[in-house]
């Protein structure tokens, strides 16, 4: 049984059909014994960091997800839930965050540009990018290079530790699109909308136990 | 790269879609899952369904089909047409969808959109802008609009550079006399994700985007925008992209009756240059 953490952030009932779609049994929950109790867990979340971090706190879900990675069962992070996992963002703040991983959360910065006409970036980063796989670990072997994911997102990480890359992406910036630290996994990219090869990458997470 | 979105769009009504689709091989053509399927296949990038449904009653169908859709199908999907509380946005979203689009509770009350994306995130709020070019003959209207005292510098005046572009609501019935350019920059100072802008001379012409209206708010913003309104050849939609500077191109008439398939449309764009996801 998988945990899909619903702390009333996003649209979890795609992640929780997309586990479903490729085999898994996936539970949406708030309670603290049903996270502890499953054999993996996910954390998605869509919105401002603030009000997840606030979201987790007021449903007493810190300690319960902090226990859960310190068990050693895999946990799946996604979008937010990639960025709750580190230390601070700058988004609205500086806004702390789960602290498990370090490192930090940034907005792109402004005024970037990749095309000839130097057109600006446009912020959020919103929709199908290409992923590139840094790290040789058996959930990323179903993604080829350059493979696409979708993206909604106007914050990313820098990990402090550059062992903990799994995967890079290009938008004006090269940044951190994918996060391997033992039994942590987590996307910037949204794979319950990533079609065929976001499913591919659910369903070999929802086999890691 | 990030690669240029291609969205089908479907009109549903009453849960059914109308204005026909000719796909072959579905059980049932008027199926907006089954359609929504198909497209996911040939590798459309999102969806749109735009709830055309009149009657009050009927509004709730569209919550069904909104879940059925996501059950089945791993893609991006936004909801249009008739999004007025937050109570909607909410049920959309607890749905299924990702995106809303609001349109004309926008332009009723501008708020809406600052308290939708609080509430909700800018990334599932698309502020849907409805425009028509203009000629202003004699002095602007005074607008009946009740927050108008608010932001007087959004609506038109008598010295407004030409092309104009006026924001109009109710499908292009009801002029607003808003500027659309200036309109779209409130909106995203209000916290919108996204904007979808239609032009209501060229919807359902076959002629093309209007190219200028698409550019000027494209540059004028930070935040993406879908082009739509009047896509009848891959070349529109190419030039939409590259002239109209659009960040994502909306079309139906063409996907609907199988005059080019998305596969084919993305790779006649990567021979042209274009960043697409194949």
């Amino acid at each position: 049984m998988i945990a899909v953490i619903d702390y009333g952030m996003g649209n979890l009932r795609s992640v929780q059909k997309a586990l479903e779609t490729v085999g898994a049994r996936a539970i949406l929950t708030h309670d603290p014994e049903e996270i502890l109790n499953a054999d993996s867990v996910v954390l998605p979340g869509v919105g401002a960091f603030k009000d997840c971090m606030a979201n987790l706190k007021r449903l007493g879900l810190v300690d319960p997800v902090r226990a859960s990675i310190e068990s050693g069962k895999p946990f799946l992070g996604i979008c937010l839930g990639l960025q709750l996992l580190f230390e601070e963002s700058e988004e609205f703040g500086p806004v702390h965050g789960l602290g498990i991983l370090p490192g930090k959360v940034v907005r792109f910065p402004e005024g970037c540009s990749e095309t000839e006409s130097g057109a600006p970036m446009k912020i959020p980063h919103m929709g199908w990018n290409s992923v590139e796989v840094k790290k040789k670990d058996p959930l990323f072997k179903v993604v080829p290079d350059h493979s696409y994911f979708y993206f909604v997102h106007s914050y990313y990480v820098i990990p402090e530790d550059p062992t903990m890359v799994a995967t890079t992406t290009r938008y004006g910036v090269e940044f951190v699109s994918g996060i391997q630290h033992e039994n942590i996994y987590a996307f910037q990219f949204h794979p319950e909308k990533s079609q065929t090869l976001g499913l591919s990458l659910l369903e070999r997470f929802s086999r890691l136990n | 790269m990030l690669a240029k979105r291609i969205i089908p769009c479907l009109d549903v009504k009453d849960g059914r879609v109308v204005k026909g689709v000719n796909f072959v091989n579905l059980r049932d053509a008027g199926d907006p899952v089954e359609i929504a399927a198909a497209y996911e296949k040939e590798g459309a990038d999102e969806l749109t369904f735009l709830d055309i449904t009149a009657s009050h009653e009927k509004r709730d169908i569209i919550l069904d089909v909104v879940a059925h859709t996501a059950e089945k199908v791993f893609m991006p999907l936004t909801v249009g047409g008739g999004v007025r509380t937050l109570e909607d946005i909410r049920n959309l979203l607890n749905a299924g969808a990702d995106k809303v689009a609001i349109n004309t509770a926008a332009v009723h009350d501008p708020e809406f959109v600052r308290t939708a994306a609080g509430r909700f995130g800018s990334q599932c709020i698309v502020v849907a802008i409805d425009a028509k070019r203009v000629v202003l003959e004699t002095k602007a209207a005074e607008s009946k609009l009740p927050w108008c005292d608010q932001h007087p510098d959004l609506f038109l005046t008598e010295n407004e550079p030409e092309p104009i572009f006026e924001v109009f609501t109710h499908g292009g019935r009801n002029p607003t006399g808003i500027h659309a350019v200036r309109w779209a920059r409130l909106m995203e100072i209000y916290g919108a994700g996204e904007v979808l802008v239609t032009s209501m001379d060229r919807d359902g012409t076959k002629k093309g985007y209007d190219l200028e209206l698409n550019r000027f708010i494209s540059e004028s913003l930070t935040i993406p925008l879908i082009a739509s309104g009047g896509a009848g050849t891959l070349e529109h939609l190419f030039e939409g992209i590259v002239q109209g500077k659009a960040d994502a191109v909306l079309a139906a008439s063409i996907f609907h009756f199988k005059e080019f398939t998305i596969g084919e449309t993305k790779k006649y764009l990567k021979a042209k240059g274009v960043a697409v996801r194949l």
